[in-house]
């Protein structure tokens, strides 16, 4: 059928708003409400779009079982040991790589002008920023349990078990958070989502790799050792290790805090500049 | 002010650049209250510039506005309790469903669950989507997504609804369904200003016509008037012979260039009475040139764009 009702005469139909009563708006809602409104449009994508969770958790599952038992035994004796090594750092990679799909996604609503529409609206003009954070932790706290989960299946052991796992995870998302505001820049500086995904990685790339994550640094030139000693995706590591391990010291927190709180101090009033220029 | 009150738009110079281009250079708008309003131009005149800035989404370099009497630089978020905003590009979130995307507007005007869902229901049967709702708008045809893009600006009705080109690159049945929806939401009283490439869009529809080029505005007027302003009547001649030839004659006896129709046949230009029409008939036969036919008449839109830009508008039909 065409996009007009054809009645049974065959007459094509308009359709009449005319005939749509006029429609007075609600009381003003909350800044919150806004923002939970916006969180579940993320919850409403994950369903119509189950696929970018699979672009999400498949990389760090690949890395895993690679890392894992191609490389795991050369590197720590047995692959059953080199899991409870890496596995606190692919959640770290995990975490870093996803934010960069914020930054896309907040690029792609830009472009299609979905944007335009939420700031003409009379609501609290940050809220789909905040919505964006909402989805953001959704993601993290999935994509996160996904592979812990497989972690556990494959043998990994949490020493310090949940209230070590759920403090480790809450690092994650604050981890998450700050991170979010580099891609968010990014988002909101360049036109096409594919140019945020290829700058994202090229930022994040040798952040991740030259860290800690996947193999102790003492075997690496002194250059790049010092390099990933103060590389903050290192002390994030360490400190998720320490949170799961139940050996984590208050400085290895701090130390891993301190990175996202930078961005979130120096970014934030960046992205919301942009934002509100735009 | 006395008539303030039945103007819903009040804009003076709003100017917008973008670096050194000048997108809008000192544009006025009066627009009554309850009015379908056309801005006319050709790509890149500035009219979704100008649009833009009067819906809250870019700032004026210079110029005010007070829409339905809210200031739009002391109160952007008054004018945006009683605008809406149908963007050129549908702003729609293609993962959603129809109604999706209309829960999730409604719920941001602040309709809670049932009321909003009650509010996407009502909206989609009355765009006609009531079978489409539960689709992802990714699956949409053009004129589907228009409809929807429309609705979702309706969700609490507004005083005035900015539309960015409505009908560009629909078919001409989608066409004159957005326009019998246009004319709907004027008669329920809604101010409605709309931007245009198309003359016979504007001819239809408004009943006010501002022509805008390089950011300015260079006309104004009913549609009837802005006809009449290129002269009291046109001569449409469509010659037989060299058109290029017959046009160079007509231009050297009214002295100004020859309008050529869209399909090319016919060739006008403004005379001011009869004499001066069959002066240009005779000069026309006396350079041995046929004439097949000609007539006397009221000038088209797009003849009137073409006087008053130089140039020709779009072609009416997309
Ligand atoms: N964000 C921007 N940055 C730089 N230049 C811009 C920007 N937006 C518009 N322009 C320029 O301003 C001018 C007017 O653009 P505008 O989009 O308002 O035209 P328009 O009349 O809506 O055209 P169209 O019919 O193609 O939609 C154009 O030359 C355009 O290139
Ligand atoms: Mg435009």
């Amino acid at each position: 059928m065409n996009d007009m009702a054809l009645d049974r005469a065959g007459v094509t139909v308009a359709p009449a708003p005319g005939r749509l009563a006029r429609v007075e708006r609600p009381p003003r809602p909350s800044a919150l409400s806004n923002a939970l409104v916006f969180g579940w449009r993320a919850v409403l994508k994950f369903r119509h779009v189950p696929e970018q969770l699979f672009d999400l958790v498949m990389t760090p599952i690949m890395f895993t079982l690679l890392f894992t038992f191609v490389f795991g035994g050369a590197l720590a004796g047995s692959p059953r040991e080199y899991l409870q090594f890496f596995l606190p750092g692919i959640l770290v990679q995990t975490v870093i790589f996803n934010s960069v799909y914020s930054g896309v996604g907040l690029c792609t609503d830009l472009q299609k002008g979905l944007f335009d529409r939420f700031r003409s609206l009379p609501i609290w003009s940050l809220a789909p920023f905040a919505g964006l954070m909402v989805g953001d932790i959704l993601r993290h706290a999935i994509a996160g349990g996904i592979i812990l989960g497989i972690g556990l299946l494959l043998g990994y052991r949490p020493e310090a078990g949940v209230p070590g796992v759920v403090a480790g995870f809450l690092l994650l998302f604050v981890v998450g958070f700050g991170v979010g505001w580099v891609f968010m820049t990014i988002g909101l500086l360049v036109s096409t989502p594919m140019t945020v995904m290829t700058f994202g990685f090229t930022f994040i790339f040798p952040l991740v790799f030259a860290s800690n994550i996947s193999v102790n640094p003492e075997t690496m030139p002194g250059w790049l050792e010092a390099f990933v000693n103060v590389n903050p995706v290192s002390h994030i590591t360490t400190a998720l290790r320490g949170l799961f391990g139940g050996t984590v010291t208050a400085g290895q927190v701090g130390l891993a805090l301190l990175a996202p709180a930078a961005l979130t101090l120096l970014l934030a009033p960046v992205v919301l500049a942009l934002y509100r220029r735009k | 002010m006395a008539d303030g009150q039945h103007l819903a738009i009040r804009a003076r110079g709003m100017v917008k650049r973008f670096g050194d281009l000048t997108a809008v250079a000192g544009i006025d708008l009066d627009v009554p209250a309850g009015m379908i309003f056309a801005i006319l131009g050709p790509n890149g005149a500035g009219k979704t510039t100008l649009l833009r800035m009067l819906a809250t989404l870019l700032r004026p370099d210079a110029g005010e506005a007070a829409l339905i009497g809210r200031d739009l630089r002391a109160d952007p978020d008054g004018v945006r309790e009683v605008i809406s905003m149908t963007g050129q590009f549908a702003s729609l979130d293609e993962d959603l469903t129809g109604r999706e995307n209309l829960v999730l507007l409604a719920r941001l005007w602040g309709f809670r669950g049932a009321a909003a869902r009650g509010r996407a229901v009502a909206l989609l049967s009355a765009f006609d989507l009531a079978e489409a709702g539960g689709r992802q708008v990714k699956a949409y045809s053009g004129g589907m997504r228009r409809r929807l893009d429309i609705a979702a600006s309706l969700i609490v009705t507004p005083g005035i609804l900015f539309l960015d080109e409505p009908t560009t690159g629909l078919d001409p049945t989608a066409r004159a369904g957005v326009w019998s929806l246009i004319k709907g939401l004027a008669q329920s009283g809604v101010t409605i200003l709309l931007t245009t490439q198309y003359l016979e869009e504007a001819d239809q529809l408004a009943g006010r016509i501002a022509v805008i080029d390089h950011g300015r505005k260079i006309a104004e007027g009913t549609s009837r008037e802005l006809k009449a302003q290129t002269g009291s009547g046109m001569l449409h001649v469509s010659p037989l012979g060299d058109h290029d030839r017959a046009a160079l004659v007509l231009e050297r006896v009214v002295g100004v260039p020859a309008h050529r129709s869209a399909e090319g046949g016919d060739l006008s230009v403004p005379v001011a009475d009869a004499a001066r029409a069959t002066a240009a008939i005779s000069a026309l036969v006396a350079e041995g040139i046929e004439v097949g036919d000609f007539r006397m008449g009221q000038p088209s839109l797009d003849e009137v764009f073409f006087a008053l830009t130089g140039g020709p508008g779009r072609e009416d039909r997309p």
